[in-house]
């Protein structure tokens, strides 16, 4: 049977061959090494029929646990909320999807306009002047952060507040091992940055102070408490922020932030197990020449035309080789592109709506799970969806999240995988999809399960 | 002529709405203030537009018109692998099963994609010749940088201080780039007069500091090194590790593999061999496979199967180098190309790198009366070809991949490599017909002869899309990053 997606039929292969002149495929290879040819069949899975793979892959999927299946209070960084149904629409455009970065820029305007607008939007969200294109995630967005800010102080030292997520300072600590770069980590006190640990450890070695704000624990940071202290030493505000909350909080560039990176997965962005989703990254003008990354700005055609390229492309790895600002030579072009869509879909009034959603939601929750006999929220400063809840003395949250899971229930995430002395304590994530039965029901299952 | 695209900034009219939220239905008989204090919510609205679901549909309509992807036509981009991106892949990335699931929900609820990532895993070391493999990394210059993270922690690992990373000059530049971001110097090296690495040059490079030779085989030339096997001798024994970027896998599937050739780290781009699709500049995937004595090195998280048969998540032991993204990779990317490995297993594969090889032999072969090729042959998955025989008619290479526009075809990779003058780099893939690649190679020869008769058409060109050439120097000049609408 000949292969659906292979269209070179006996005759056409017959009639190239000729052209060539060779005799059999076996000449196009025959400047490989005998040594070193591959003989027999690799040792991989096998085919499928189009029908048999539809059924293998429905297997697969059915073996897990999914936000249609299962009532999410799981957050952590990667949230189950609203995808509006025009996204998919959008995104399945083959014209967008099935393109290459637009480097030819007079057959992509419509992905170069879409780059613009994203950006347009990041600077809006998140009060900068400059956007990139995106990156790989909001992890990888931060690290690339805590580089810049070194090159551009010139200076080693960075200071990370613990409650930024685990994951983004895992990725920070591998990043900063290669550049030799100092991570000196600031605890908390009730939830947020301790200040006072915080003004002790900058000097005038400081290159950053990096913060999360909603952070891990979902608390608002004291971004105004924040900015003196580093910007008194010349160094620089990193903030990751979570875009949805931006419809509602004050934005990070109008608290005197120099960079704000954060994770566009919930403007639309499937969950996906983590990925891909897509890093966002913007800057204070001065940085706009240092940022990594790909960079859209408009310009006009030989007929005065508005239109759209690449460009700043001198700071880049196919320019610069290894003097280029970062390795980076992709985006995340189709999930900058949910997020615009989720972004045009909700609109000014909608983000305020859904970021007030969230926070009445969450807090409804967190009361009536402070309830349960014996657990209690720890921390008392302003969160936005997502909250601490001390289990009942002795309990373990992943034995618990075991039953929950049985009850229809993801539960929210252990902390003691990265806070060792948040043994028993749950992160609860609660976004506007969460109805108040489904909230009260969660309640009286949690409770069950202790 | 058309009117001007509007910005969706532009469609914004006060009142207009497209969104539909779930209701309010806990007490919220307070103010918000009275959960958030003041002082921390937004002093001002965010000025995004207020448009209709109708005016979002037609306005990205609007623009998907205006971008060519692979399912428009013929995308010949050298070194790219612009083949079919299959529907079927698509679809089974969205079932909810796979696409609404959580990287932290207990790994008994995830067994089903833990399963897919362990095969997937094992599928790409037995295509690559791999003892292990990490699926964490999000893109080719992300696996590069990964690798080279992994070599250089093996090094340490043996006392050895070891910092140069030796490219040849035809190299892909994120190559030097993923060096300097993992801290190592780069040492570039001249290729010999076939584009093959010069061996007495890379003898001459190579010492105690050597931490790796990064090589592409087939090269960015599309020609296979008939050397690897003395190349891989030469660095080993000076101590130095081979690293194989994979951005040209689609010539050598069931045919020779990276682990075979001597190789000890390879990334694999999914975007490129895989099939799954560019996206417009991304989502990828750049899975980075080693050999054993470097799989301590593997960043973290492995899936690994337990006795029981059940699948878990292998948090790597001290010598890791950490993690290199969030949660696993790019999971939905990873769907994608499993489903195009269970769409042709490994026989097929190997057709799919037999049918691609041939493609550009026959293409080389046609336009090699009207073009240069600099290194003639047989080719893999790729070729280039020189332009520089139409300056005389004050044509550039630049110029014939923007008549090209014309015609309806995405133009080849042009300007590089930086070591052929006028460069076009030419791949075909294995998804198109003979008849696409006929109608482009005539399209080439008329666009030859307009060079020769009537040049300004072809250094004017296009003319027929719906913006001509930009002026990129003004847009580097005076950056207008966005619409500064707000």
């Amino acid at each position: 049977m000949k292969h659906r997606y292979l269209p070179m039929t006996e005759q056409d292969r017959a009639e190239m061959m000729e052209t060539v002149g060779i005799q059999s495929i076996d000449e196009l290879f025959a400047d490989i090494p005998q040594s070193v040819r591959y003989q027999g069949t690799m040792p991989m899975s096998g085919a499928l029929d189009e029908y048999a793979l539809l059924r293998h892959m429905k297997g697969l999927a059915d073996k897990n646990a999914d936000f249609d299946t299962h009532t999410s209070f799981l957050g952590a960084g990667l949230y189950d909320h609203h995808v509006p149904v025009v996204i998919n629409h959008v995104i399945s455009r083959s014209e967008f999807y099935t393109a290459y970065t637009p480097y030819q820029p007079e057959i992509s305007q419509g992905e170069l306009q879409a780059i613009f607008e994203f950006q347009s939007y990041i600077c809006e969200l998140t009060g900068m002047k400059v956007a990139n294109a995106s990156m790989y995630d909001g992890a990888t967005a931060f690290s690339e952060a805590a580089v810049l800010a070194a090159g551009a102080t010139k200076r080693k030292k960075l200071i990370v507040s613990r409650t930024v997520h685990p994951e983004a300072r895992q990725v920070l600590r591998t990043s900063a091992n290669a550049w030799g770069l100092q991570i000196v980590e600031i605890d908390y006190a009730d939830g947020v940055t301790d200040l006072a640990q915080l003004a002790a450890a900058i000097d005038g070695d400081t290159a950053a102070v990096l913060v999360q704000s909603p952070n891990f624990f979902g608390g608002i940071e004291d971004l105004r408490g924040i900015e003196p202290l580093i910007h008194a030493v010349k160094g620089l505000l990193v903030v990751s922020a979570n875009p949805i909350a931006l419809g509602v909080l004050e934005s990070p560039g109008r608290l005197g932030a120099d960079i704000v990176v954060g994770d566009a997965q919930p403007l639309g962005i499937a969950a996906s197990l983590g990925g891909p989703t897509c890093g966002f990254f913007a800057v204070a003008e001065p940085l706009m020449r240092r940022m990594p990354g790909r960079i859209v700005g408009q310009t006009v055609d030989r007929n005065g035309k508005r239109g759209f390229v690449l460009t700043l492309q001198a700071r880049e790895q196919h320019i610069r080789r290894e003097k280029a600002t970062s390795n980076i030579c992709s985006n995340q072009a189709l999930l900058a592109l949910c997020a615009s869509v989720y972004l045009s879909v909700m609109g000014k009034e909608g983000m305020r709506e859904v970021g007030e959603l969230n926070i009445r939601k969450s807090h409804y929750a967190a009361g009536r799970l402070a309830a349960i006999a014996g657990a209690e929220r720890v921390f008392s400063a302003p969160f936005f969806n997502e909250f601490v809840l001390k289990l009942p003395e002795g309990s373990s949250v992943s034995a618990v999240n075991s039953k929950l899971l049985k009850e229809g229930y993801l539960g929210g995430y252990d902390l003691s995988r990265d806070y060792p002395e948040l043994a028993g304590h749950m992160l609860v994530a609660v976004t506007e999809k969460r109805s108040k039965t489904e909230i009260d029901e969660f309640a009286s299952a949690l409770e069950g399960c202790l | 002529m058309k009117p001007e695209q509007s910005l969706i900034f532009e469609l914004s009219r006060p009142g207009r709405s497209a969104y539909s939220l779930p209701l309010c239905d806990v007490p919220q008989d307070e103010g918000l203030g009275s959960l958030i204090p003041e002082g921390l919510l937004r002093s001002e609205p965010v000025l995004l537009p207020e448009v209709s679901e109708v005016d979002v549909i037609r306005h990205y309509t609007s623009l998907s018109r205006r971008n060519f992807g692979v399912d428009n036509g013929f995308y010949p981009l050298g070194s790219c692998t612009m083949k079919y991106n299959p529907k079927i892949n698509e679809d089974v990335a969205r079932f909810p099963g796979l696409s609404k699931i959580h990287p932290y929900q207990p790994e008994e609820s995830i067994q089903g994609a833990l399963e897919l990532m362990y095969t997937l895993q094992k599928d790409l070391a037995g295509l690559t010749g791999m003892d292990a493999v990490s699926l964490q990394p999000a893109a080719g210059a992300h696996g590069e940088w990964t690798g080279l993270m992994m070599i250089r922690a093996y090094h340490e690992s043996r006392g050895e201080v070891r910092s140069k990373v030796i490219v040849p000059d035809s190299s892909h530049g994120t190559n030097p780039a993923s060096a300097a971001a993992a801290g190592l110097d780069t040492v570039t090296i001249p290729s010999n007069d076939k584009g093959m690495v010069d061996l007495e040059a890379l003898k001459a490079a190579v010492g105690s500091d050597t931490a790796a030779l990064m090589l592409t085989n087939p090269s960015t030339l599309g020609l296979f090194e008939t050397q690897i096997v003395e190349i891989a001798a030469i660095v080993h024994e000076a101590g130095g590790l081979l690293y194989y970027d994979g951005a040209n896998s689609n010539a050598i599937m069931g045919i020779t593999r990276p682990g075979d050739m001597g190789f000890d780290v390879v990334h694999l781009n999914l975007h490129k061999t895989m099939s799954t699709p560019h996206g417009g500049g991304g989502p990828g995937a750049g899975p980075v496979g080693v050999k054993a004595k470097l799989i301590p090195f593997l960043p973290q998280p492995t899936v690994a199967q337990n006795e029981d048969g059940s699948f878990s998540l292998d948090c790597g032991g001290p010598e890791s180098i950490g993690r290199v993204k969030a949660f696993y990779g790019n999971f939905g990317i990873l769907v994608r190309a499993y489903a195009y490995i269970r769409t042709y297993g490994p026989d097929g594969l190997r057709e799919v790198s037999e049918n691609a090889v041939l493609n550009a032999n026959y293409m080389m072969h046609r336009l090699a009366p009207y073009f240069e090729i600099p290194f003639p042959g047989v080719c893999k998955h790729e070729f280039v070809m020189s332009g520089r025989r139409l300056k005389q008619y004050g044509v550039r290479t630049l110029d014939v991949a923007k008549r090209l526009l014309d015609f309806g075809y995405h133009p080849p990779t042009v300007y590089f490599p930086l070591t052929v003058e006028e460069c076009m780099m030419i791949e075909p893939t294995e998804t198109e017909s003979k008849e696409t690649l006929d109608g482009f190679i005539e399209t080439m020869i008329r666009i030859v002869k307009e060079a020769e008769e009537t040049p300004e058409i072809v250094i004017n060109a296009p003319h027929t899309t719906e913006i001509s050439r930009l002026d990129e120097t003004q847009a580097a000049r005076k950056p207008v990053l966005n619409c500064s609408c707000g």
